[in-house]
């Protein structure tokens, strides 16, 4: 099995973010993690070598910064990288994103592609999806289960409200990864030393930009959502506040 | 011929997902700012009968797009046959509820047509004659306002919850009904699904709860769960999590609240260290006061929250847990 895995580097959980002077996106001065999703659609790829062979490759796209993102990957068994390198990157819509990797990756031959079932920054949740079709390859989402058959692979999927679903498909394939899948494993200090000397191959702009052109869809502005609710902030020590939310809880909310 | 929304709305196993009319009240918001022709579709294996059900809304027509291979669901076959209707009829605008099953399949449609989606919107604008979709970003840390730069059609997915299906409008008489029938050759579909079932009888139902704890991350571990199981217990509440507290399994899936879990509308949602992502918003945001605590002042769970505290929850549940107790005596 020759799995890719698509990641993507975000701001972290509690990052305070500010806008940027357009008001279009972020200021990009904050803390950045990998995208949770994607940390379990890595660690599936990991756990199906271990058990059928071959390998495992991580591709991202970002600026130099996301490297992180595949020397972490790197250290927990990720064989190799690919980075495709651009502070531009980051603006591309989930059409244009799919269209680099497909670009990038032309000359490989992978059995699966794996991508976290949607991003913790943008929430497309279509990366995965559009990149099959770009591909040619069939493909389903939110993943619970992989495993192989004698004609490719049996999947199960979460449908909401706690349905799941068991679905045949043939290879090669992109699956998009539920969280929970699996637990992560963490990277040891050995893993973190081989990784140093593991291949990382760089993709610059050029290389995929004629594949990709004006982005389909364009954030005119991004604001701090204006409030709906009229919140009442509770505050002073621990057992004041403990009191007061009791006072609440009896006489404004009636449920004592 | 003036341009036209559509609305698909959502069917599983011939039967109509009520999220749809939110669909269908989203549709005629944006007719009614934009003057377009609003009009829906349902695809299936003959799905008449739900095309005659919304027929009752105000719509100028209703299609049943019809496939003996649209039974059961797969994303091919429903990319193959809407492409095909879409591309004959040429709205300006599709529209459909942001679902499981629309994730799997409309990135695919769009792309097969060479557009995209503005995916799981809250809301509209429509302002100097151009239309923009509404999206949280950031887990709903911040909004964006949206624009399509490509050709229709368009496409957008509408959050549930983000419009109120009882508020689709009926129409004066039945919208007309007409059935397409579409033509699916056997080897565009390359998934076999199975049954649907479920994992195992839900042993918790929390949509019927009056009063709930819930738990999220800033539990920060197992063993702090009894903290809230207390607070619970003082109060007569349901204790329900976040999902990544029952992917870690300290406490079972079968009290998960949000998208993958459960949806709830109790007087009380009491949130403890909950951050507020939106898959675990739209399973609560219908309770009728929510009391968060957290130690993040910018966590998104204090934009819905009624009552909110910033602080430690370690040292405000023990003391909380202690004056509920008081209270009732």
């Amino acid at each position: 099995m020759k799995i890719l895995v698509c990641m993507k580097q975000v701001p972290q959980k509690d990052a305070s973010l500010k806008l940027n002077e357009t008001g279009t996106w972020i200021r990009e001065d904050v803390s950045y993690e990998v995208n949770e999703p994607d940390a379990f659609a890595l660690e599936e790829a990991l756990r199906q070598r271990e058990k059928h062979k071959g390998e495992v490759v991580v591709i991202t796209a970002g600026p130099g910064r996301a490297q992180q993102v595949l020397r972490e990957a790197l250290a927990k068994g990720a064989d190799r990288a690919i980075h495709l390198e651009d502070n531009s990157f980051v603006g591309l819509d989930a059409f244009n994103t799919a269209k680099a990797f497909a670009a990038a990756i032309k000359d490989e031959k992978f059995d699966m592609i794996f991508t976290g079932l949607q991003s913790d920054d943008y929430g497309y949740a279509q990366t995965g999806v559009i990149l099959a079709e770009l591909l040619g390859w069939p493909h389903a989402t939110i993943i619970m289960q992989i495993e192989k058959t004698d004609a490719g692979i049996k999947v199960k999927r979460e449908l909401e409200a706690g349905y799941f679903q068991y679905v045949e498909m043939p290879l090669p394939a992109v699956l998009t990864i539920q969280s929970g899948i699996n637990k992560l494993r963490y990277a040891t200090l050995i893993g973190i030393k081989q990784a140093k000397n593991k291949p990382v191959r760089k993709v610059a702009l050029a290389e995929v930009q004629s594949a990709i052109g004006e982005n389909l869809q364009k954030i005119e502005r991004l604001y701090v959502p204006q409030k709906t609710k009229k919140t009442e902030y509770i505050e002073g020590p621990p057992g004041e506040i403990a009191k007061k939310l009791v006072d609440k809880l009896r006489n404004e909310l009636r449920v004592l | 011929m003036s341009d036209t929304i559509l609305v698909i709305v959502e069917q599983r196993e011939g039967k109509l997902n009520r999220v749809s009319w939110e669909t269908i009240t989203a549709g005629q918001a944006i007719a009614a700012a934009t003057g377009w022709t609003l009009e829906a579709a349902v695809a299936g294996a003959g799905p008449g009968g739900i095309a005659t059900e919304i027929a009752g809304k105000k719509l100028a027509k209703v299609y049943a797009v019809d496939s003996p291979k649209l039974e059961p669901y797969t994303p091919d076959a429903f990319a193959a046959s809407l492409k095909q209707f879409i591309t004959a009829k040429q709205p300006k605008l599709v529209l459909m509820p942001h679902t499981y099953q629309v994730r799997d399949f409309v990135p695919k449609l769009a792309t097969a047509m060479g557009r995209t989606v503005i995916s799981d919107c809250i809301g509209f604008k429509h302002e100097n004659g151009k239309l923009l979709f509404t999206r949280q970003m950031f887990q709903g840390k911040l909004s964006a306002d949206v624009s399509f730069t490509s050709e229709a059609p368009w496409f957008a997915t509408f959050q549930n919850g983000a419009f109120r299906g009882d508020q689709a409008e009926a129409g004066a008489s039945a919208a007309p009904v007409e059935t397409v029938n579409v033509q699916i050759a056997e080897p565009v579909i390359r998934t076999k699904p199975q049954e649907v079932f479920k994992e195992a009888k839900q042993a918790v139902d929390l949509t019927q709860a009056e009063l709930i704890v819930a738990v999220g991350r800033g539990i920060k571990e197992q063993k702090n769960i009894e903290l809230a199981k207390q607070l619970a217990d003082a109060l007569g509440a349901e204790l329900a999590a976040s999902r990544p507290i029952c992917d870690s399994g300290w406490l079972p899936m079968d009290r998960q609240v949000g998208s993958s879990g459960q949806t709830v509308a109790p007087k009380l949602y009491l949130a403890l260290g909950i951050s507020g992502a939106i898959q675990h918003i739209v399973g609560m945001k219908g309770a009728r006061s929510i009391i968060a605590i957290n130690k993040d002042s910018e966590a998104p769970i204090f934009e819905i929250a009624d009552y909110a505290v910033v602080g430690n929850l370690f040292d405000i549940v023990p003391p909380l847990t202690e004056e509920v107790k008081k209270a009732k005596g």
